[in-house]
């Protein structure tokens, strides 16, 4: 079919198809407007309609009858009734029945709501038309004239004393809230710097809460040890051992390749320090093959054959060690407190 | 006396007194037969050296030696004691398929006799802890709370807090605990096998460890209750967070979308 036989009306207006050449038009994009409104059958059938109302109130019952079910639940079953119920095994019937309860509640709250809207509320389309927000030059000219003539009666810029002590006692106010954060709680001190281990103090199995004797530690095993006079009913318990905890294992002596760690060992028994020196996590996955002492958080390794050296991982330095030694009874005692600060790194040793 | 000694000369004295060193000899005898029996378990038990160093030769000698003295390829085993070998033994883990970082549990190849006779046969090499009888870890009575807290303070750092397992370094790993019977959960913690330290006695009594294997009971077994429902791997806020983003967000976002696909519309176009 050739140009010549399509019908005028169809083409765009003042297009010259003698010329072959394509004219645009002045609005290739021009706004369609919106589509015609379709309605729903529910606009159309005033049962359809009713249906629908039906069905939202049905979920709103619904939702009730699981509040009312979530109350039951709560009153009726035992904290620690367990039920078998495939697939999620033995579980608590009280846990199982207050999530469900509660879920199907909250959920038909909102598929009633999603189906109100959807079906009956109005979806008529609305346009409302943007303006530019912008004040009118005179409308800005006149606030712009209004500021200056209020900077001027003021005599801000002619008292400068005035302003620049306003200005003090406005930068100062704010101080005196700083000054009450003193109140968040004591001051460290030194207590970041020392533990609780001193000379004398027998080293005390956490398992048994009995004094270790050497023979009592075999090589290969591990052993977690605090100092005597501490209980886990004290008050201060948790303080105290988050620095004090120790962690005891016996290499043979001939395997400790750091000069120092053999001096401050008992026979091969090294006591070290539970405390990781990267963020103070308890570190006590101990290999005892290898001596290495893996921190779980941050994959930190030690070897506890060369001095707790850092040899992986982010820590900074190596695990502190409590010189240890045997007492005239033939316990194990602490020869003092750990040389360095236990745990993280991030304040300066001195 | 006097009466005894008159009938000294007496036809039947002498019935008497072969009668009374019988008895006598009879008694003494009585009084250290048990040195008997022990014998016979001797015997029973060089029987089951004997059986052992058979099955020794065979199936672990290439690696730890002949004698159990080790080798480049596998360690001493002189004074690992019978419960080293029942564990390693009984849980598949010996004899190794391969070299490598850990070796793993696998299927038990051994029978339960076979392993007794191994057993005899390394323990006879050296002394170290012995087997444990079923007394020793039979969890009834067992405080389940104070084994939690033993578990936390010696076992969870590597097994996780409810004997998940978790990873160690370069390849080595701490196995679940899960479906571990009673006396290898109490062999592991005696021996202490491969890299995982020993918790003897003498630092963690028995009645401890029976603690422990019932706390490991309670929180991983078929039997173990679960309060929260979906377990997800018991490894802790991080996996239950993933789940809640991925799934939970997930099923929100298409139901949203869901929701908003499908027209009300009476004519759909």
């Amino acid at each position: 079919m050739s140009s010549q036989e399509i019908p005028e009306e169809t083409l765009p207006a003042g297009q010259d198809t003698a010329h072959g050449a394509v004219k645009v038009a002045d609005d290739p994009f021009a706004d369609p407007g919106l589509p015609p409104h379709k309605p729903r059958i529910q606009d159309i059938d005033e049962r359809a309609a009713r249906r629908s109302e039906r069905a939202v109130a049905f979920m709103f019952v619904l939702s009730m009858l699981a509040t009312v079910g979530f109350i039951a639940s709560y009153v009726i079953f035992p904290v620690d009734k367990i039920v078998y119920i495939w697939p999620f095994g033995r579980v608590s019937a009280l846990n199982f029945a207050l999530g469900w309860t509660l879920g199907l509640a909250l959920f038909f709250i909102g598929a009633g709501a999603v189906h109100w809207a959807r079906t009956l509320m109005s979806d008529v389309e609305v346009a409302d038309e943007r303006h530019p927000i912008e004040a009118s030059p005179e409308t800005k000219a006149k606030v712009m004239s209004d500021f200056a003539a209020g900077a001027a009666e003021s005599g801000m810029g002619r008292r400068k004393l005035i302003r620049n002590t306003m200005f003090g006692a406005l930068s100062l106010v704010p101080l005196s809230g700083l000054v009450l954060l003193r109140d968040m709680g004591p001051l460290p001190e030194k207590k970041l710097r020392t533990t609780m281990w001193a000379k004398g103090l027998q080293l005390i199995n956490m398992n048994t809460h009995e004094p270790l004797r050497p023979e009592d530690v075999a090589v290969g095993s591990l052993t977690f040890a605090m100092p005597e006079g501490l209980s886990e009913h004290d008050h201060h318990f948790q303080v105290e051992i988050a620095k004090a905890a120790l962690m005891i294992v016996r290499i043979q002596p001939e395997d400790i390749k750091d000069k120092r760690e053999l001096e401050w060992s008992h026979e091969g028994i090294v006591a070290f320090s539970k405390i990781c020196t990267h963020v103070g996590c308890p570190i006590s996955l101990y290999e005892q093959q290898t001596h290495h002492v893996l921190c779980p958080c941050h994959q930190s390794t030690f070897d506890l054959s060369d001095g707790a050296r850092v040899i992986f991982g982010p820590a900074g330095h190596a695990l502190p060690q409590l010189r240890i030694g045997v007492n005239d009874k033939g316990f194990l005692e602490a020869l003092g407190d750990f040389d360095e600060p236990v745990g993280p790194a991030f304040w300066e040793r001195g | 006396m006097k009466k005894l000694s008159a009938r000294r000369r007496h036809p039947l004295a002498a019935v008497v007194v072969l009668l009374l060193a019988l008895a006598a000899t009879g008694g003494l005898y009585a009084a250290f037969a048990p040195a008997g029996t022990a014998k016979a378990d001797e015997t029973a038990q060089s029987l089951a050296i004997e059986e052992g160093k058979k099955l020794y030769s065979v199936g672990c000698a290439s690696c730890h030696g002949t004698g159990g003295q080790g080798t480049t390829d596998g360690p001493s085993l002189v004074g690992v004691g019978s419960a080293s070998v029942d564990f390693q033994v009984g849980t598949g883990r010996m004899p190794a398929q391969q070299p490598g970082a850990q070796v793993p549990k696998k299927k038990v190849i051994y029978s339960q006799a076979e392993i007794d006779q191994l057993a005899a046969y390394v323990a006879s090499l050296g002394s170290g802890p012995i087997t444990p009888t079923e007394g020793q870890y039979d969890t009834a009575g067992a405080n389940i709370g104070r084994g939690g807290e033993l578990f936390r303070n010696n076992c969870a750092q590597c097994h996780n807090f409810t004997g998940e397992g978790g990873a160690l370094t370069y390849g080595k790993y701490a196995p679940s605990l899960e479906g571990v019977s009673p006396k290898h959960l109490y062999e592991a913690m005696q021996t202490g096998p491969q890299n995982m330290p020993s918790f003897p006695d003498t630092t963690m009594p028995e009645k401890e460890k029976k603690d422990i294997i019932a706390y490991v009971q309670a929180v991983n077994s078929d039997k173990a209750d679960n309060p929260g429902g979906l377990k997800l791997g018991g490894l802790g806020p991080v996996s239950e967070g993933l789940f809640a983003w991925i799934f939970g967000l997930g099923a929100l976002i298409a139901v949203a979308i869901w929701v908003a696909a499908h027209t009300a519309k009476a004519k759909k176009s």
